[in-house]
């Protein structure tokens, strides 16, 4: 035998051990959870999934749906969309027709393109996707899909309620925008130029200013600019390092603007960001962890302490996605009103369907399947002031409501024209 | 396939040799769809194919042309930037060109970019050479998101690979079908690849690589090898961006970017950068593990990175490098001699990973996931992660496994030693 | 008007003093033993992250001293139990180690202090305004980064002119061989050079860290750009590497307040563009887009044109 033949024969034996996945038997329904849960952007994918876990805890402690159980089976995709695709054929080939995903757009655009995909050349064999972080409006408008469901509100519903709230406002007269260089940030630019001006004809815009993507070490220069500018107040779309590294920025150096943020409780930011936030960050979400005591809605508090207990490591990474457990409870709903665990009768159930959250009612717009749902502004505060209970991310600081937009006024139109499956 | 060294006359035979690797990769490469029929597998050996033509390509300038690159997903990128440009062209009805040749739109494309880019940054190789290639990266990089008309913003930009004109009854809705495709590319670049080698060309890249100094004295313009050597390097990085286009239908900016550099490089150099073949093997091992063993464990990267360090430190051949350094022990029929010591040897080993396996899951389990109270499954095995019976297993394991791996690794030393002696007096 | 351009030159100072701090190490490292350290910016998030740890239990003072020892000690080990066993395999394979080692270090913080930033803040006592210009404040934090950055330099310099051990790492700096030559101990030197750069790095990551924000991806981030600093201010220089912080600082800061685009500068010779065509988006990126990506094109344009550096003795 030749050293070759031997390699050869080893390579074989190699490729033989490689067996295929393994096939799963249906007796539960699984949801494929796709995000990062390696690599730089783990934190938020871990987070993630606890919260479904939690979730599921809570519907397979009823009983499940269907006289299932449900079970959250979690991919890596390290937040790269090549490897979501392949994550995508793994859950797939194991059986599993519902896929979440949240963390970038990037991802959530590569899915919905591949889920398309499959479901027109694998017909009797469709996959559903809910998205419940994603917020390029695309895709409830242009790229909308039949087999896609967004479940938070998108760039330029979040605007809609900053710019809503700021209409009340008249002691903001100069307004600063600045944003990261790529297409999220240019779409909260855009929005927030338009709506401003239909708003709020009177208010100057004065400044305008995009910087690179997670570049920026250093952003005392803009706060330079935005001194000069004399505002008011600054609205970014910035998250991560972008977002804390300019507001701590500007604290250092005395700047007095109010920051109204996508993100700023969005998870790691608090802790990042502390003290440089109190009394001027400001977020737009559908939920944060002072609403239940601020509207008494004790069954949501105990909700959120049993996260806190069993997830939150600790309090350092809280309950944050108020989204998830709405997108769960439909879930639920849609499943028992379909009435089996086929992704094509779920989403014809979940379309236009209505729920009825601790905060109101919220709808799964039929046309488009956007989720309506009403959004609350609210300010970074210390912990035992203005009567703000819990801290986040053990800061100290909570979060204090400044103002409530209800659900038609964020709803924007969609020229969305969806192409859908026989009943 | 460098077995030209050990040739002794018998050129049929070593002619056979020399194709009957050849069509062994084909058989493997065209026969492996018989036992892998999951659709999730033959993603996987999809990636596998895109890597080892990028694995390969990029050890035309490290192995064979000694430049450090930290860029070359720009090519890979720019390449698959432009093939899914091309498709799209096509599919709006303006360009009859079959599916089966665009990835060569990607090739050629990279191979331009390869010798404008190539031109500025070989004057100098080593750390200069590296440098600049990290420069151009970053910049290339950051400029992908700057530039949405082209890289698509965030979403990237995206295709449909079912195009009209085919040249085979191959209509690429399966992934089946790609996957044949990726495998006849990469076969046709491997072989490529492999003859740019023994062309003129290929020696010259080497000889520059080896002593730049004095390649210029027998007539040769160092900077222009190295500019065809890298711009040539490029093409074959656009090609398999341009598979990687047809694969996936979609193209983000992270294929351009650092990540995707450092991997190749990983690649390449856990292969082995000194054989032809080394790269494949790294990239075959590189994909399986960040694809499959993510699903396993959280703490792969943790693996990743200890494997990469134990390579550089211990065998920097890479995985050929260990392979062939067996060849001559096995041709003079001494492998019985080693053996024994190897099989000694795996047992500590084995214990020794065990333990520091062990160890580290119970970390990852602590600290990253998502419920540390919860109990903790290893070896279908369910115990509490904070019990300090864990602990003190896998502590026990490593020390145990330490100790009598030093002592077994001597024992190999020594008949190792003795075995070159053999083959020394053979030789003489 | 006036204001602006005092901060601005006030913010170049202040980065571009944190920038020096960061690379003075790894130019010394870079120079003597050729080794383009990639790890080096994980030693400042090292530092960052003892120093967190440390000012948790005992305060910010002691850490300012200790990290910076514990990770000089950490850089010491790395260069003679890593370093030194991979020396004989070249030069790419050293790179290649740091290169290892970086990604050890990251996945080693995640695992210790997990994903997420931690709440590393500026110490009580220099958490307030050290004065108001016109209507910005300066606060005294970053006052304290310029005083300690300044003095570190000053020290530097110290060490390298007037000692004996200063005088032997600038022979070896620029002639390695002859000073091994003369019978020094040149892997001690290594050693020591290593560590001491290691922990430059870490007192930067100590007085960064709750400047910026203390993550595990703090180290990818500034990692390119201290290379650039090492490059453009050119080998064996440390002067070199303080002009060149000191001039990215400030190229980076006033890009910012640019507003012009290629297709102004275009318009300013009565030429039009017709924005469309797939590169459409050239012309519409402003200079205040780009600041944080000059720096990197600076770096390919000077290897180009100038290999040596601003003030390099000689190429690498």
């Amino acid at each position: 035998m030749t050293f070759r033949k031997l390699c050869f024969i080893l390579a074989g034996i190699a490729i033989l051990s490689f067996a295929a996945g393994p096939a799963t038997a249906a007796d539960t329904i699984k949801l494929a959870y796709i995000d990062p849960l390696s690599g730089g952007f783990a934190n938020v994918g871990d987070a993630g999934q606890k919260h479904f876990q939690y979730m599921a805890d809570i519907i397979n402690g009823r009983g499940g749906v269907l006289g299932k159980k449900i079970e959250i089976v979690p991919f890596d995709n390290k937040i790269s969309a090549k490897e979501s695709l392949i994550q995508l054929k793994n859950a797939i080939d194991q059986g599993i027709v519902f896929i979440t995903q949240g963390n970038g757009s990037s991802v959530a655009g590569a899915l919905i393109e591949a889920i398309n995909k499959h479901n027109k050349r694998n017909p009797e064999n469709p996959v559903l996707y809910f998205n419940y972080a994603a917020v390029t409006p695309a895709f409830t408008e242009e790229k909308c899909s039949f087999w896609h469901f967004r479940f938070d509100a998108h760039v330029d519903m979040k605007i809609a309620a900053i710019t809503d709230y700021i209409k009340g406002r008249s002691d903001i007269k100069k307004i600063y925008l600045i944003n990261q260089d790529y297409v999220f940030g240019h779409a909260v630019r855009d929005a927030a130029i338009s709506m401003l001006k239909e708003k709020r004809p009177d208010i100057e815009i004065v400044g305008n200013t995009l910087h690179p993507l997670i570049k920026v070490k250093d952003f005392s220069p803009y706060i330079a600019k935005i001194q000069a500018s004399g505002a008011d107040a600054v609205i970014t779309g910035n998250w991560g390092a972008d977002q804390s590294l300019l507001v701590k920025s500007g604290k250092d150096s005395g700047l007095d603007v109010e920051w109204y943020t996508f993100y700023g409780g969005g998870l790691g930011s608090p802790a990042a960001i502390g003290a440089a936030g109190e009394g001027r960050l400001k977020q737009v979400t559908e939920w944060h962890n002072a609403l239940s005591t601020e509207e008494n809605q004790p069954a949501d508090e105990k909700f959120y302490l049993g996260y806190q207990e069993k997830y939150s490591d600790g309090g350092r990474a809280p309950y944050y996605y108020g989204r998830i457990r709405t997108m769960m409870e439909m879930f639920v709903l849609a499943l028992e009103k379909a009435g089996k665990a086929e992704p094509t009768a779920v989403a014809f159930a979940l379309e236009d369907m209505q729920y009825d959250t601790p905060y109101g009612t919220v709808t799964m717009r039929g046309f488009d399947h956007q989720l309506i749902q009403p959004l609350y502004i609210s300010t970074m505060t210390k912990v035992g002031t203005q009567g703000v209970k819990y801290d986040v991310e053990n800061t100290g600081l909570g979060w204090k409501t400044d103002g409530r937009v209800e659900a038609e006024d964020t709803a924007m139109p969609s020229p969305c024209v969806m192409k859908r499956p026989k009943k | 396939m460098n077995c030209d060294k050990y040739k002794n006359g018998n050129i049929a035979m070593s002619l056979l040799l020399k194709y009957g690797a050849w069509i062994g990769a084909a058989i493997i490469a065209f026969g492996l769809p018989a036992i892998v029929r999951s659709s999730y597998g033959l993603s996987l050996l999809s990636q596998v194919g895109i890597a080892i033509i990028f694995a390969l390509s990029y050890n035309m300038l490290l192995g064979q042309g000694g430049m450090l690159s930290f860029g070359h997903a720009v090519f890979y990128g720019l390449g698959g930037f432009l093939t899914i440009h091309v498709i799209n062209i096509i599919n709006g009805g303006s360009l009859p060109i079959p599916l089966e040749l665009v990835p060569l739109a990607g090739g050629f494309g990279a191979l331009l970019f390869g010798i404008v880019f190539g031109w500025i940054s070989t004057k100098r190789a080593g750390t200069t050479f590296a440098l600049i290639s990290l420069g151009i990266g970053e910049l290339i990089a950051s400029s992908a998101l700057m530039l949405p008309s082209f890289f698509g913003g965030e979403e990237g930009i995206s295709g449909d690979r079912m195009l009209e004109t085919t040249l085979t009854w191959f209509e690429f809705a399966q992934q089946i079908d790609v996957y044949y495709l990726i495998a006849f590319w990469m076969l046709v670049s491997m072989v490529f690849m492999y003859l740019l080698t023994q062309t003129p060309l290929g020696r010259l890249a080497n000889a520059v690589r080896d002593n730049p100094v004095r390649t210029p004295f027998i007539g040769y313009d160092v900077h222009r090898v190295r500019t065809i050597q890298y711009a040539l390097s490029s093409l074959f990085a656009g090609v398999a961006g341009g598979l990687f286009a047809i694969n996936y239908e979609i193209l983000t900016a992270e294929t351009i970017g650092a990540i995707e550099s450092g991997n190749v490089l990983m690649m390449t150099y856990i292969g082995g950068v000194g054989h032809f073949f080394g790269p494949i093997l790294g990239a075959v091992l590189v994909t399986f593990m960040q694809i499959s063993l993510s699903n396993i464990t959280h703490a792969w990267l943790l693996y990743f990175g200890l494997l990469f360090m134990g390579m550089v430190l211990w065998a920097p051949n890479g995985l050929a490098g260990i392979i062939m350094v067996h060849e001559p022990v096995w041709k003079a029929k001494l492998m019985k001699k080693l053996l024994p010591g190897y099989a000694l040897a795996a047992i500590p080993a084995l214990v020794l990973f065990l333990g520091v396996m062990i160890l580290i899951e119970i970390n990852y389990h602590l600290s990253l996931s998502i419920n540390p109270d919860a109990p903790m499954h290893m070896f279908g095995i369910e115990f509490d992660a904070r019990a300090p019976v864990a602990w003190g297993i896998s502590i026990v394991l490593i020390v145990v496994g330490f100790v009598f791996l030093r002592r077994t690794v001597k024992t190999l030393n020594r008949s190792w030693q003795e075995i070159t002696q053999i083959m020394k007096k053979g030789a003489d | 008007m006036l204001e602006y351009i005092i901060f601005s030159l006030l913010n170049s100072l202040l980065y571009g003093m944190l920038l020096f701090m960061l690379s003075s190490g790894l130019t010394l490292i870079f120079s003597m033993m050729g080794v383009l350290n990639f790890a080096h910016a994980s030693f400042f998030m090292l530092g960052a992250y003892f120093a967190f740890q440390i000012s948790v239990y005992i305060g910010f003072w002691p850490a300012l001293i200790l990290a910076p020892l514990i990770v000089g000690f950490l850089g010491a080990l790395v260069e003679r139990y890593g370093l030194r066993t991979v020396h004989k395999y070249g030069h790419v394979a050293e790179l290649l180690f740091t290169v290892g080692l970086a990604y050890l270090i990251e996945e080693s913080v995640n695992l210790i202090w997990g994903r997420s930033s931690v709440d590393y803040r500026v110490p009580d006592a220099l958490d307030f305004a050290a004065f108001t210009l016109f209507t910005t404040d300066l606060s005294a934090y970053r006052v304290f980064m310029l005083v300690i950055s300044v003095s570190m330099f000053v020290v530097l310099f110290l060490i390298l002119t007037r000692t004996r051990i200063g005088l032997i790492i600038q022979a070896a700096l620029t002639h390695p061989d002859g000073v091994s030559a003369l019978g020094h101990n040149v892997p001690g030197v290594f050693m020591l050079v290593f560590g001491g750069g290691c922990s430059l790095a870490a007192l930067a990551g100590v007085i960064g860290g709750n400047y910026l924000v203390t993550e595990p991806a703090m180290a990818a981030q500034l990692g390119p750009i201290v290379f650039v600093v090492v490059v453009v201010g050119g080998m064996g220089s440390l002067t070199g590497a303080f002009v060149a912080s000191l001039l990215l600082g400030t190229l980076q800061t006033f890009a910012v307040g640019i507003e012009y685009s290629l297709s102004d500068l275009l318009a300013f010779f009565g030429v039009t563009m017709e924005a469309g065509g797939i590169l459409k988006d050239i012309w519409r990126i402003q200079v205040s887009h780009t600041g944080p990506i000059l720096p990197y094109l600076f770096m390919v344009l000077m290897l180009i044109f100038r290999p040596k550096g601003i003030m390099g003795k000689r190429e690498s």
